[in-house]
């Protein structure tokens, strides 16, 4: 599903990415670990198009996402490590989805609600005034809505309390059959039993890949 | 509803609740209020009175501020967004960079120029009401002239946004491109012209192809169509085009030179890394 090859990304002098190969197939759950500044959040912005690589490319069902991100993003599902201040409201931020990549809205509703997120109440409230944990649940929310074959999760249990995650974790294995999940993590111990391949980079470089 | 229409719309109700659109709107309609309050209609300076000299002072005061409102707000529109990590949740959405581009550039467009707009309407509606004579082709070439001027600086503002990683740094270019197109560049054109080191014409050519500068001559010509008040520098802008052409250079000149920066923050958008 996810081809990289010979990926190599500079930001000025510093390699962010150095020859990278690797791939990522389906019914796939992978734990990307590695310390900070190994490369892990580059590499899942090259899968999203954001960064053009200096040498290499990547695939994603054999299109490049530069040259086709509508077609590409189609098939993902991203929920960053932080959630942006957006300054629409839930119901525009369900418009945007809904229109821009074909979500049902009742759909987001429904996972929200599966995260113990009232989406209801909250409708014309700002996304950004909304606490860290229910953003958090939004964004999971709308990225199981959008049921696509590929997710990325950037450390997207950060702002979760415990019963929180557990909703979370209880969704994703509901929802990972024939699907690529990438999970960028430094808690092992809280998807190892979600996984079954773990990645863990540094320099730039795959230095360890574990299949279970 | 598509993309380009979704992205514009969204961007459009979001520039509605900020705090700054609510300032820049009180700016144009509060500066109407005042010229009729201070009784402007009823003043006649250099032979212009009435609804005329009320929209001759709007668009003179406009000149100055309508460019960095619309520099400083809409700067940051796509720096800012990269900035605070907005851009990467919002682009990981199948839309294309065309669509995102200029569908925020049409939200962002409507919003700058409506209120301004507005305002001049609502002096028109006032000034019918309390029985002054209605100038109808000041009031349609001002509408012209800020459509241009808006789309111009809008363009500049997303050129300088397309290319800027930090909204500090694009607040500051958009700075320093208004007081030199304001003033720098008359102050420099002035010394050349005093030690004459190039032919008046020169000066007057490179005078002209600021924005700024051909948008406060065409103000001014519909009152004052040979130009009187700009002394000899008439001669050469009526010399080269009539005063029709002038009047219609001014608007669509502008409007290029916005078409132009924007196309070009478009394909620096999207040749450059996103995030």
């Amino acid at each position: 599903m996810i081809k990289i090859s010979n990926l190599t990304k500079k930001f000025g002098s510093h390699i962010s990415l150095d020859n990278l190969s690797c791939e990522f197939h389906k019914n796939e759950s992978i734990a990307l670990m590695g310390a900070n500044g190994a490369g892990k959040t580059t590499l899942i912005r090259s899968i999203l198009g954001y960064y053009h690589p200096d040498i290499g490319e990547i695939l994603v069902n054999g299109t490049n996402p530069i040259q086709d991100r509508v077609k590409v993003l189609q098939d993902i599902s991203f929920v960053p490590q932080l959630p942006p201040p957006i300054k629409l409201s839930l119901h525009e931020l369900m418009q945007y989805v809904s229109i821009s990549a074909h979500v049902e809205k009742e759909l987001i509703v429904h996972y929200a609600n599966e995260m113990k997120l009232d989406i209801k109440a909250n409708m014309h409230k700002s996304f950004f005034k909304l606490s860290g944990g229910m953003k958090q649940k939004m964004l999971i929310a709308i990225s199981l809505a959008k049921n696509s074959t590929i997710i990325i999760y950037d450390e997207p249990t950060a702002n979760l309390d415990p019963k929180a995650r557990d909703d979370f974790y209880r969704l994703l294995q509901q929802n990972e059959e024939e699907k690529v999940l990438l999970f960028v993590t430094h808690r092992l111990e809280e998807v190892k039993d979600l996984v079954n391949r773990q990645i863990y980079m540094d320099l730039g470089r795959v230095v360890w890949d574990e299949k279970a | 509803m598509n993309n380009l229409l979704l992205i514009a719309y969204l961007d459009l109700k979001e520039s509605i609740r900020a705090k700054w659109f609510v300032v820049y709107s009180l700016v144009f309609g509060g500066m109407i209020a005042l010229f009729f309050i201070a009784g402007v209609t009823e003043s006649q300076v250099m032979g212009f009175s009435g609804l005329s000299r009320l929209l001759l002072m709007y668009i003179q005061i406009t000149i100055v501020i309508l460019p960095i409102f619309i520099l400083i707000t809409t700067v940051r529109s796509i720096s800012g967004d990269r900035d605070n990590h907005i851009l990467e949740y919002m682009l990981c959405f199948p839309i294309s960079l065309r669509q995102y581009y200029w569908g925020k550039i049409i939200g962002r467009f409507i919003t700058v120029y409506l209120p301004v707009l507005f305002a001049m309407v609502v002096a028109i509606f006032f000034g019918a009401f309390k029985g002054a004579s209605i100038p109808w082709s000041i009031f349609f070439l001002y509408t012209g002239l800020l459509f241009a001027l808006s789309s111009a600086f809008l363009g500049i503002a997303f050129f300088i946004s397309s290319f800027v990683k930090s909204s500090e740094v694009a607040l500051g270019i958009a700075f320093f491109i208004w007081i030199f197109l304001l003033a720098f560049i008359d102050i420099a054109l002035i010394s050349l012209m005093m030690q004459q080191r190039f032919n008046e014409e020169l000066i007057i050519v490179i005078a002209m192809l600021n924005p700024m500068e051909i948008f406060r001559v065409a103000a001014i010509s519909l009152f004052d169509p040979e130009l009187t008040v700009m002394g000899p520098v008439a001669f050469y802008i009526l010399d080269f085009m009539s005063q029709t052409i002038f009047v219609l250079v001014s608007i669509v000149y502008p409007f290029a030179i916005g078409g132009a920066f924007a196309f070009a923050g478009f394909k620096i958008f999207e040749k450059k890394d996103l995030v």
